[in-house]
């Protein structure tokens, strides 16, 4: 090919075809073109990249996929009970989801659980990033202290809350009872909430820590110290030189802590409303797990589930095309 | 504007065992460029960054104008400073870069456009002034970074090697352009550098720290011709001042088994240092002998390096010249340097020399 691009550029190349594939002549113009673009692999077989892409496409589609499209033909049946079969009912799951009250209600709680625990964690997580990014003396043991919550398994999180919250040893319902309030949570639908909510962002302000400390610690010195010679007061100058290089860290965590109050605090939930009175605060997941596992009502759940599922996309889209062109990836 | 005066000023950071900055005293006069010279870990950029107000001030008093600054914030003491990776804020483009300081002190709008399509000009930025500094090349966001300086118009700038990120060529180029400009606005200048060719170029007066202590204070040329020490000497001009061990002996300078062809010296006795810049030796009929042992050329002149008495020693030549395997080189007694080979302190002795010269002997 390059013979043809070039073909008198190279003197040396054309005594011997042969030759010139093993030896070439530091000194002669290279006969290659060389503003090529960067080199891409290619297989001779068409075969092959599939077969290298396999394993994942197989994971993929055995634990993501198929569970999806079982969930999405399953939520168009209602199953027996018993295992005997299913009816095809058309919309009727998701129209009988949410037209109920007591859907709607768990859906209300769930977005308020979901804002809440986002915005405290995010807000706990930074809050004690930028201090423990000031703290010089015993700055390991004080980081180890924060980070070390998130090594606790989200059950065992529960199980902690619970005792925490003990009608007759927790300490919170101790302190509640020295403001002359009697809590009782388990009982008390926003007893129970507040503790649910607490618990959950416990659980997660450790990450959030982690990643805004990592964040901060990413911003250049230099940069500091030119916005602390810019900028007299220290709340300003942190909201308008140092927030907004943290954006892309605040983006990326706000997407995983909606996600994560949405789904991931099962745990904590099922510890906290598991063998308890039946008015207590769920969230959708919760209802999900409740209708389909404890209820049997697979179609129903199924329904929920998918509705569950489209929430997350349109969010995760949402936050893509609006909030990520405020950031600044620097 | 403002003249910048350090007293007794010392720095021991947190932690550490010895002082990094000790007792060191300057007066800056208003207006003058002041460059602070020296070796890597000497306490440059610590004792600029003491004055900025970026580090604490273990012991001492700096003063801006009038005011002692040692308890004030860096936004208060009306300083700019310039980084050496530039300290851009990478998420606001050249323009809000450069106003950023300025709105943060209340000045009115009108007034801060003003003061940054000024420096726009000055430094060429115009086209350049809605881009982010990403998509700036290195050249450019180090314009940006004296631009954000520059419209501030404070009492003082502060530049910790603004240009050792730049390739040779526009190191050479910015130098210029920060001459030209600290020239113009006549603003009072501290400038960190480790490079003794762009301290030359560019300071009134020459700051060189080693150790954390002031070496010597002086103009350029001064410095260059009357070194304070050998560590002075070695360190200011290029090629390096050849340093030679010799011995006074009856007010006799020998070098190994050859006597300088100088008048006599007097007031010491005994081993010494002898420090002969490259430039300062000539080939002659009689005097040192000097065995080549290679040479490069730069073009205008070529150095030679070879050896006398078995130390190294570098001359200058004019390509012109003819080249010899083996050469006498002669010096003029009032260029020969002499130092104390323990405290390697300038030893005053060529002076008498010269003075001797004219008396009868
Ligand atoms: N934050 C710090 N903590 C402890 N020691 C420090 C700190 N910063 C600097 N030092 C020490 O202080 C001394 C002077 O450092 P400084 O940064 O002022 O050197 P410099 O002259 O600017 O060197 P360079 O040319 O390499 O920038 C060094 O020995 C350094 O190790
Ligand atoms: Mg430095």
């Amino acid at each position: 090919m390059s013979d043809l691009t070039h073909p008198v550029t190279s003197p040396a190349a054309r005594p011997g075809r042969i030759r010139r594939w093993f030896t070439r002549p530091a000194t002669a113009p290279s006969p290659a073109p060389s503003p090529a673009p960067a080199k891409r692999v290619q297989f001779d077989a068409p075969l092959l990249p599939w077969i290298f892409l396999a394993p994942q496409l197989v994971v993929i589609f055995v634990f993501f996929y198929w569970p999806s499209v079982q969930a999405v033909t399953s939520s168009f049946y209602i199953e027996d009970p018993f295992g005997f079969g299913a009816t095809f009912v058309g919309i009727d799951n998701y129209r009988d989801a949410l037209g109920s009250r007591e859907y709607q209600r768990i859906a209300g709680f769930t977005a308020l659980f979901t804002v809440l625990v986002t915005a405290f964690s995010l807000g706990l997580g930074l809050l004690f990033a930028v201090k423990a990014d000031k703290v010089i003396r015993g700055r390991s043991a004080y980081r180890t202290a924060l980070i070390a919550v998130y090594a606790i398994a989200p059950p065992v999180a529960g199980l902690m809350g619970m005792m925490l919250f003990d009608q007759h040893i927790g300490p919170f319902v101790t302190l509640a009872g020295w403001f002359g309030y009697e809590m009782k949570v388990g009982i008390n639908y926003w007893d129970t909430a507040s503790a649910m909510i607490l618990i959950s962002v416990w659980k997660q302000v450790p990450y959030n820590f982690i990643f805004f400390l990592s964040g901060l610690q990413g911003i250049p010195a230099s940069v500091r110290e030119a916005a602390v010679i810019d900028c007299r007061g220290g709340f300003t100058r942190f909201r308008t030189a140092i927030l907004p290089l943290l954006a892309p860290t605040a983006f990326f965590l706000l997407i995983i802590n909606i996600t994560y109050a949405l789904f991931d605090t099962f745990a904590v939930i099922d510890v906290m409303v598991k063998d308890k009175p039946a008015n207590n605060p769920l969230t959708l997941v919760y209802k999900v797990y409740n209708d389909g596992f404890r209820g049997n009502d697979i179609g129903g759940s199924a329904a929920q589930s998918v509705i569950l599922m489209v929430i997350v996309l349109v969010l995760t889209l949402i936050q893509f095309r609006w909030l990520e062109r405020r950031v600044h990836y620097g | 504007m403002a003249s910048i005066t350090i007293s007794n000023v010392s720095k021991t950071y947190p932690g550490a065992k010895a002082a990094s900055v000790s007792d060191i005293n300057l007066d800056i006069r208003d207006g003058e460029f002041i460059v602070l010279v020296g070796p890597s870990g000497c306490g440059k950029s610590t004792l600029l960054r003491m004055v900025a107000g970026l580090e604490e001030i273990s012991g001492g008093e700096v003063s801006i104008g009038s005011r002692v600054v040692n308890q004030i914030d860096p936004a208060d003491r009306d300083i700019a400073m310039v980084f050496q990776n530039y300290a851009l804020y990478p998420h606001m483009s050249v323009r809000e870069n450069m106003a950023y300081g300025l709105k943060n002190r209340r000045t009115p709008k009108p007034e801060i456009e003003a003061r940054v399509a000024e420096a726009a000009r000055m430094l060429e930025l115009g086209p350049y002034l809605d881009r982010k500094p990403r998509a700036l090349s290195g050249g450019q966001r180090q314009r940006v970074a004296m631009g954000r300086a520059v419209v501030r118009q404070p009492a003082a700038f502060l530049f910790d090697e603004p240009l050792s990120n730049l390739d040779a060529k526009l190191r050479v180029t910015m130098r210029g352009e920060i001459r030209r400009l600290q020239k113009r606005l006549g603003t009072t200048s501290l400038y960190v550098t480790h490079d003794q060719l762009e301290a030359m170029t560019l300071a009134d007066r020459l700051v060189v720290l080693n150790g954390g202590r002031i070496e010597q204070v002086g103009a350029p040329l001064e410095i260059y011709h009357n070194p304070a020490s050998t560590f002075v000497a070695s360190f200011i001009g290029s090629p390096a001042m050849n340093l030679l061990d010799a011995r006074i002996e009856g007010g006799r300078i020998s070098l190994g088994s050859t006597q300088l062809d100088t008048s006599p010296v007097y007031g010491h006795s005994g081993p010494v240092t002898l420090g002969i810049r490259a430039e300062d030796l000539t080939p002659a009929a009689a005097g040192l002998p000097f065995r080549t042992d290679f040479v490069e050329e730069l073009g205008a002149q070529r150095l030679v390096h070879g050896h006398v008495d078995g130390q190294p020693l570098v001359l200058t030549l004019d390509p012109a010249m003819p080249l010899h395997d083996e050469m006498r080189l002669s010096v003029a007694a009032a260029r020969v340097h002499i130092f104390d080979t323990t405290s390697g302190k300038r030893l005053d002795l060529v002076r008498q020399t010269r003075q001797a010269a004219h008396q009868p002997a």
